[in-house]
């Protein structure tokens, strides 16, 4: 018997749902790093200029873009899913949609990374 | 593909998963729909003001949050993306144990540390944001945001 149909499983869907799930949860453990390191501002300058400086470096740099990517598929997907169940016309054209969502991010990131590596790298 | 052999209407009902339906609530779901939204707002302008503006990623210091948190908006807009953020996390989170946890013991303990860590950092990120001191006693002049100087 072939499995029940479900919008969730194969092609752009899937994938779509397994960004989801991904992308969150690796949101969710930085959130939980960020809100300590931002906590350090009550422990003392010192401190908190000390594990921000981290942020700093050029490995962190990378994480950072790694992040704003996490972020913004993240968000764009997530609109996506509240198209899809709220309008019959975003459920029929979910892969196409899908397919919005990656052009957006590309758009983003293309605006963001420039910018972003001149800051972290080139002293800018 | 399979696709067109699949007439669209029956596609259209929800189909009932065997874990997470009926375990997520409806409010779980609206919530993470609304909450979803603000962030997109909160967090887009959080990471286009920190990083895009200024000098970007090499600005962030305490000078530079106790510059922002001098206004009340930053203050207020820093708790909205804390407590939303931590309740779409949590919420996702929920979901994701209800999924994959299985067992007597296991998902009590995952669930348990979720709870309990969303409500340590909801209480500590609240207290550092509305209890935060720009010029403390003591701190090398030198870290601190220019207005110190006039405050003490």
């Amino acid at each position: 018997m072939p499995p029940a149909t479900t919008l969730y499983r194969g092609r752009e869907g899937m994938w779509m749902w397994l960004v989801h799930r991904t992308t969150g949860v690796a949101i969710f453990f930085f959130l939980l790093i960020h809100i300590l390191d931002t906590s350090l501002v009550r422990v003392s300058p010192e401190a908190y200029n000390a594990v921000i400086g981290m942020y700093k470096t050029p490995v962190y740099a990378i994480v950072e873009v790694g992040l704003v990517a996490a972020i913004i598929l993240h968000a764009f997907n997530g609109l996506r899913i509240i198209a899809v169940d709220r309008w019959t016309w975003a459920l029929r054209h979910q892969r196409m949609l899908s397919w919005i969502v990656w052009g957006i991010f590309a758009v983003l990131m293309a605006g963001f990374l420039p910018r972003h590596l001149m800051h972290a790298f080139g002293g800018a | 593909m399979a696709r067109s052999a699949t007439p669209a209407p029956p596609a259209l009902t929800p189909i009932p998963s065997r874990r997470t339906i009926g375990r997520a609530q409806p409010w779980a779901w609206m919530f993470q729909r609304v909450s979803g939204v603000i962030l997109i707002v909160l967090i887009f302008t959080h990471l286009f003001i920190n990083l895009l503006t200024g000098d970007g990623v090499s600005q962030i210091d305490f000078a530079f949050v106790a510059g922002k948190w001098a206004a009340p908006l930053w203050r207020w807009w820093d708790f909205a993306m804390l407590v939303l953020a931590l309740g779409h996390g949590y919420n996702g989170m929920r979901m994701i144990v209800d999924d994959y946890a299985h067992g007597r013991i296991v998902p009590h303990i995952l669930h348990w540390s979720l709870r309990i860590s969303t409500v340590v950092l909801m209480v500590l990120g609240s207290l550092v944001i509305f209890t935060f001191d720009p010029c403390p006693l003591g701190a090398d002049p030198a870290l601190l945001p220019t207005f110190c100087e006039d405050v003490r």
